[in-house]
């Protein structure tokens, strides 16, 4: 095999990869700091990517329509997941796992029927934004535009993340309601607000995760259970609620994924749920978490 | 699990303590099971459809139960063992022609092994993790149904799974008139009678008592000499073998094995079942089989979008009736007997 298809296969992985990110990382931050897995994410996503083909309709793709529905998505999303933060999970939060994951399943069901009653069961989908629209020849081999570009929003993202966590005054509050709820709360911190806003953040990426990944694909019913499943591998292996964890964890995936297919075609999809589960039973909170 | 386990200790100490009611002495399960075997009689093709769908639903709740309501594990990937008894009692019944009476029993062995090859994993985390791996391994299962063409016949399934030979119960007098799928019906009650009456067995059995002092205060039951992990394991590989039975029967009745049977939806919504019954009681899963099998029929008469409809039932459940609807007749039977009684 040579050098070339090599490196292209490398690169189809990583796009992957970053797409996942930014749809796990989300996922990771609300695990982190609320213990909740919210299988709702991928709804969430499939919503942003709906949200982002109504704006491109509406806005004209041309220009910055595109980048506007982009917002739009983003936006929409995150104002959906303050309503239901504040409306229904708030109630949760005392109770078991078992409810809280229930609860999110029920909204998968409710936001999966919802995007087909609002814009029906048809493929949609929505063209390369001009500026992206091109490709370049990287040892020989040709990449497009908008896939370099996904390539560099994801460690964007991430190391905007890591800042904010690592180096700001917010992301000390939000450390501190990851390791101890109740003190904050006894301190006078507003945790309920903390919580909200990383809600609120989290269904803004996916919002967004949703609007970037329609030039690239599709948008049908069930690409939310589809997506979700994928996205919890990246945050099992990297380490649920670790920002970095869940970076490389994507990358680990793509990587995966894209050269499976290469060694045993067909078995790709079994050596990601089995990589999953082997990190799950020699190290459960994965390659960059800490214990629980 | 603290605030639940009010509920059952209230409803033993009645049934012990009080005079027994004209209610408690009528045999309710003999009644279900007389009435259930009646139903290729008494109602049309259909509903006997819908009876061996409840029935079959039925077994499968009943086996996650004994995990999230008996002993207190939250599986997310119940629908693997489901599906891997249907597909050994399918491959073994269609690609090798074995009678069902030896397919039925390997499907539920074979269902028992992978139960504990996968629990022996499972039961070493705790709480989430567990969820996720039992997720994860039942999307191992998928993988393995989607892809593995030669044996399982990948994404096209295993159409046309024979219904096994039921000529002996021509013999019987009566049933020699009924149709093949009608005799597999009165089958598939007979059986899934039995396995509910082995559950219910366990679960009241020392072994069972054990299980749910794992569930309220695993520390404590550590603390006392239990073996926490292994009677999990066990309590894991039991439920997985029932659940594995209840695969076999719906891969015959079904006519067909498909990867669809075991996506890890499928493991939420045979949880939604369980919890809509009532987790913390033995029929609660069976009652939510019945009630989201009729509603589902009721439902798509009229719209598409019953997902919709199961979402906003499940919301309500979770916000409502957290007791499911057999915790709910309970709690307002015992409000009317305490109003009647003071």
């Amino acid at each position: 095999m040579s050098a070339g298809s090599l490196f292209s296969q490398f690169m189809g992985g990583l796009t992957t990869a970053m797409f996942l990110f930014l749809i796990a990382s989300g996922l990771s931050l609300v695990f982190g700091i609320m213990r909740v897995i919210n299988f709702a994410h991928g709804s969430f996503y499939m919503i942003g990517a709906y949200l982002a083909w109504q704006g491109v309709a509406w806005f004209h793709p041309t220009g910055a329509g595109f980048w506007l529905a982009a917002l739009l998505a983003m936006l929409g999303v995150g104002a959906m997941g303050a309503v239901i933060e504040r409306l229904f999970f708030r109630p949760l939060y005392g109770r078991e796992e078992l409810y809280q994951l229930l609860f999110t399943y029920a909204l998968v069901l409710i936001l999966g029927d919802a995007a087909k009653f609002l814009w029906g069961t048809q493929q949609l989908s929505v063209s390369t934004p001009p500026v992206l629209a091109g490709s370049v020849q990287i040892f020989g081999t040709t990449q497009p535009l908008y896939n370099l570009f996904i390539m560099a929003i994801g460690p964007l993202i991430a190391f905007g993340g890591w800042l904010v966590l690592n180096r700001s005054g917010i992301g000390r509050m939000v450390r501190a309601a990851q390791m101890d709820r109740e003190m904050l709360d006894a301190l006078g911190a507003n945790v309920g607000t903390i919580y909200t806003g990383m809600f609120v953040f989290s269904s803004c990426l996916a919002g967004l995760a949703g609007a970037l990944v329609t030039p690239i694909q599709s948008i049908v019913p069930g690409m939310d259970v589809l997506i979700i499943v994928q996205a919890f591998i990246v945050v099992v292996i990297g380490g649920m609620g670790s920002f970095w964890g869940t970076f490389w964890g994507s990358v680990i995936y793509g990587e995966v994924l894209s050269f499976g297919i290469l060694i045993f075609p067909g078995f790709s999809l079994f050596s990601v749920f089995a990589l999953m589960a082997v990190i799950l039973i020699v190290r459960p909170w994965g390659l960059f978490g800490r214990p629980l | 699990m603290t605030s639940q386990t009010v509920a059952p200790a209230a409803a033993e100490t009645r049934a012990i303590g009080g005079a027994p009611s004209l209610a408690s002495r009528i045999p309710w399960t003999l009644i279900v099971f007389l009435f259930a075997c009646a139903v290729p009689w008494i109602g049309s093709r259909y509903n006997t459809f819908l009876a061996e769908q409840i029935a079959i639903d039925a077994l499968f709740a009943v086996s996650l139960n004994l995990l999230l309501g008996t002993t207190g594990l939250v599986s997310f990937g119940h629908v693997a063992y489901f599906g891997v008894g249907a597909y050994v009692c399918g491959i073994l019944m269609k690609t090798y022609d074995l009678p069902f009476i030896v397919a039925f029993p390997a499907a539920g062995l074979g269902t028992a092994l992978f139960a504990l090859v996968s629990g022996f994993f499972c039961v070493r985390l705790i709480k989430l993790y567990f969820a996720m791996l039992t997720l994860a391994f039942s999307q191992i299962v998928w993988a393995i149904a989607y892809k593995w063409n030669d044996v399982t016949g990948g994404d096209q399934g295993l159409p046309d799974i024979p219904f096994p030979n039921l000529d002996w119960m021509n013999a019987i007098p009566g049933l020699g008139s009924l149709k093949t799928a009608d005799q597999f019906y009165l089958l598939t009650i007979a059986l899934i009678a039995v396995s509910l009456a082995a559950v219910h067995r366990i679960v009241r059995s020392p072994f069972g008592r054990v299980l749910t002092t794992i569930r309220d205060n695993p520390e404590r039951a550590a603390f006392i000499g239990v073996n926490v992990r292994a009677y999990q394991l066990a309590a894991f590989v039991v439920a997985g073998a029932f659940a594995g039975f209840a695969g076999a029967l719906y891969g015959i009745f079904s006519r067909g094995v498909f990867a669809d049977y075991v996506f890890w939806s499928k493991s939420a919504e045979v949880m939604i079942m369980t919890i809509l019954g009532g987790m913390d009681y033995f029929w609660g899963p069976p009652v939510g089989a019945l009630a989201l099998v009729w509603l589902n029929q009721q439902v798509t008469d009229y719209t598409e979008y019953w997902p919709f409809v199961l979402g906003a039932i499940l919301l309500v459940l979770l916000f409502v009736f957290p007791g499911g609807i057999v915790g709910g007749i309970d709690l307002l039977w015992r409000r009317v007997r305490r109003w009647r009684g003071a």
